[in-house]
């Protein structure tokens, strides 16, 4: 597509989507929001520079192949179910290494842990599954029209 | 405890290792054939372990049952993971000369590992909807094997495949979804407890026919079996080899543990649609493996009449036809491998798939003549070779059950079977055809065939032990209690 | 309220059916989606489907309130909703793939897995 209107939004939005996209997966972790939902809002912005530029400038943009980062997102899943397993006992449990529990039952420290990595993991599945069957399908049209 | 975890977590690690490394082939084939030999080594130390101390199972992120999600092992499962891991081990190494470059580049080698995922999740599996997730782990794995080379026929029967799989796999929601609202849990120990009695109520019944319906489409039981033969002749031989081994073995597999551990299988309606749809299936399978001329659809239709003797002792149901019924499921995984992985290399050397223009081969290549000879009597169940013990058992178990009728399908199948791929073998290897150069075959190939064909034997030879596992494992499938107690009383 | 949807339920697996009878790889996916659909209705519904509060603990009274909805078909529908949409990804792409494979989308033309073609028998 060739659009003036578009690609000058797209330069806009996408920045916005992507940072947008990081929030709800930070969002997620007591609120909705979450790894996938995260992961797709991503995706879109992708998806939006490919239907603004095209095919070529969306994979440059993603600067590492799609398959690639979502195996990075499944060997952080993995990752993080063996972090539990490892110190907590049991797969995929939760594990908090920054928060102390204060004698009173109160907790303190950043709310960062093993789910946390998980949920990074699912988010990075997603964006590279999705713009990755995305762009696939893009070029498969492109290639049968010519 | 961390053990159980290993068949599920040790395929899925090494399918995103194998993204990672999907161009360096150098990488990943031992990745990918070590991976396999651990995960058969896995299922060996699983199997010692339940031998010892009995069924065990782990809470998935340390929620207790019937909340969490737990995994769970059993004798059957143990072996059934061990087989997986051997036949999955030979498949491998049969592909590094089977496969083209393409393939293995497209990512074979990772769906071959995400298959493995789903399978041994699918054994293990103690929750009715982890089961249906690890299902859809398979089926999208199996999605991609069957595209990966690209040709129209692979596109073409993955259509079929498809199709009818996503059917299934719905209905299996749906099943599971009135199960829920019946039982307000998914955990099948407690499903076990909370259905004893009430096989009879409407809401139930239902949810029992849906998942009946499902994993007879997944096992390919008539009426629900046509993707089978439309699909497993079109991809590599490596692949049909592994869905032929795994994936109907699968649906098998749960039907068994779903139909002892939640349902009860002698309630008239279900037994009589088993049984009617048992007979039909081994019926098709016979009359489609004595008139197809392509030697992988007369390996698909000879699966379907396997596929049929199961169901037919699943829908007895008494102790003897599970422990029967167990068993073959055990050395069907072996023996059909064998089979595929036979034809796999005839066909390479007669270089088609084609019966009437095959031929010649047992001038050029006695000794796979000879190793042919052997699995064909395995699949036909003729002594010394393993097919005979399963089909021993359960022709007595179906006697003891005053089932004469049923008797007479299962010794008519196992003849059809002996007579298709005694047609098999005298087009591939006898057959007059004017054969200039056949290729040689390699070891990548023979290998895995070799030691297919001597489990084979030792397995008829040595059957004891086998025997022994199936008719235990049989005696905890009849009395689930151990199972449920393991699972609901070890968390609290 | 269960009663309007279980019907609304039982049309979507009709019209789905409908659809799927076709013989078109489009319609039948179509039809699918409309199936697949249904099914989580089915699920949505079996969590009792009235105005009920999140099932948070207060720690206050510390035990789940009464009234507190059942979140277990949620979290069902959510994973069934994601695994569905990978699935139906790949199928529209394989539909895509063969119409251009085969210049049909009508599955009884697709012949090149099971030929037409009669072969002697042996």
């Amino acid at each position: 597509m060739n659009s003036l209107v578009l690609s000058t939004v797209t330069r806009l939005l996408a920045p916005l989507l992507l940072v947008f996209s990081v929030f709800v997966l930070l969002r997620g972790h007591n609120e909705p929001g979450g790894g996938f939902i995260g992961g797709l809002l991503a995706a879109i912005a992708f998806i939006l520079i490919n239907k603004a530029e095209g095919t070529r400038t969306a994979r440059r943009a993603l600067r590492i192949l799609p398959l690639t980062l979502a195996s990075i997102g499944l060997s952080c899943s993995i990752a993080a179910g063996l972090w539990g397993l490892l110190s907590g006992g049991a797969f995929l449990q939760g594990i908090w290494p920054l928060i102390d529990i204060q004698p009173d039952g109160s907790k303190s420290g950043i709310a960062a842990g093993s789910i946390l990595l998980f949920d990074i993991g699912v988010y990075l599945v997603v964006i590279g599954s999705v713009t990755g069957i995305y762009l696939a399908l893009e070029d498969g049209i492109a290639r049968s029209m010519d | 405890m961390t053990l159980l975890l290993a068949p599920v977590v040790l395929p899925l690690a090494t399918a995103a290792i194998c993204v990672l490394l999907r161009k360096n082939r150098g990488f990943q084939r031992p990745i990918n054939l070590l991976s396999c030999l651990a995960l058969a080594y896995v299922g060996l130390l699983l199997l010692t372990l339940v031998e010892e101390q009995g069924v065990q199972s782990v809470q998935l992120s340390g929620w207790s049952a019937p909340f969490g999600i737990s995994l769970v092992a059993d004798r059957l499962a143990a072996t059934m993971i061990m087989l997986t891991g051997i036949v999955a081990s030979l498949v491998v190494v049969f592909g590094f000369s089977d496969l083209s470059f393409g393939e293995e580049k497209n990512g074979h080698p990772v769906f071959v590992q995400a298959l493995l995922t789903g399978v041994c999740g699918a054994f293990l599996a103690g929750d009715i909807f982890n089961l249906y997730v690890w299902f859809e782990v398979m089926l999208i794995a199996s999605f991609g094997l069957l595209v990966v080379g690209g040709l129209k026929p692979q596109i073409d029967g993955a259509v079929k495949y498809v199709g009818l799989n996503l059917i299934a796999t719905t209905a299996m929601l749906a099943g599971i979804g009135l199960l829920f609202g019946a039982t307000g849990t998914l955990n099948m120990a407690d499903l076990h407890g909370k259905l004893l009695g009430n096989m009879s109520e409407p809401g139930v019944l239902a949810a029992a026919s849906l998942l009946l319906f499902a994993f007879a489409a997944k096992s390919a039981m008539f009426p629900l079996y046509f993707w089978l033969p439309a699909a497993y002749h079109t991809p590599s031989h490596t692949t049909s080899i592994l869905f032929a081994a795994l994936l109907t073995k699968v649906g098998v597999y749960t039907l068994i543990r779903v139909f002892t551990l939640v349902f009860d299988v002698q309630h008239p309606l279900l037994q009589t649609l088993l049984v009617g749809s048992g007979v039909a299936t081994l019926t098709l399978g016979i009359f489609g493996a004595m008139t197809e001329t392509i030697a992988r659809r007369v390996l698909a239709y000879l699966v379907m009449v396997s596929i049929g003797i199961m169901t037919l002792g699943i829908a007895v149901g008494t102790p003897a036809a599970i422990a029967g019924t167990t068993l073959y499921l055990m050395q069907t995984l072996i023996v059909t491998a064998a089979l595929f992985m036979a034809v796999g290399c005839v066909a390479h050397l007669a270089k088609t798939e084609n019966l009437p223009e095959m031929g010649g081969l047992w001038r050029s290549h006695p000794l796979m003549g000879a190793l042919f000879v052997i699995i064909m009597l395995g699949v036909a169940g003729i002594p010394p070779t393993s097919g005979f013990w399963p089909k021993i058992l359960l022709i007595e178990a179906l006697a003891d059950a005053q089932r004469w009728g049923l008797v007479l399908a299962v010794v008519i199948g196992s003849l059809a079977t002996l007579y298709a791929v005694m047609r098999l073998f005298s087009a591939a290897f006898w057959q007059d055809v004017n054969t200039d150069e056949t290729p040689n075959l390699d070891l990548f190939r023979f290998a895995p065939v070799l030691i297919l064909t001597v489990l084979v034997v030792g397995f008829g030879l040595f059957a004891q032990g086998l025997v022994d596992t199936a008719k235990a494992s049989s005696v905890n499938l009849m009395n689930p209690s151990v199972y449920v107690e393991q699972v609901l009383g070890g968390s609290k | 309220m269960d009663l309007w949807l279980s019907i609304l339920a039982g049309t979507l697996v009709a019209g789905g059916s409908y659809l799927m009878m076709s013989g078109a790889m489009l319609r039948f996916l179509l039809g699918l989606v409309l199936i697949s659909n249904a099914v989580n209705l089915v699920i949505f519904v079996t969590g009792r489907m009235t105005y009920a509060g999140a099932p948070f603990i207060d720690k206050a009274v510390g035990v789940l309130s009464a009234d507190a909805a059942n979140p277990v078909p949620q979290a069902l529908i959510l994973t069934a909703i994601v695994i569905g949409f990978g699935l139906f990804a790949f199928t529209l792409a394989l539909a895509l793939r063969a119409y251009s494979e085969m210049g049909t989308d009508d599955t009884d033309e697709m012949r090149e897995a099971e030929p037409k073609t009669e072969e002697k028998p042996l």
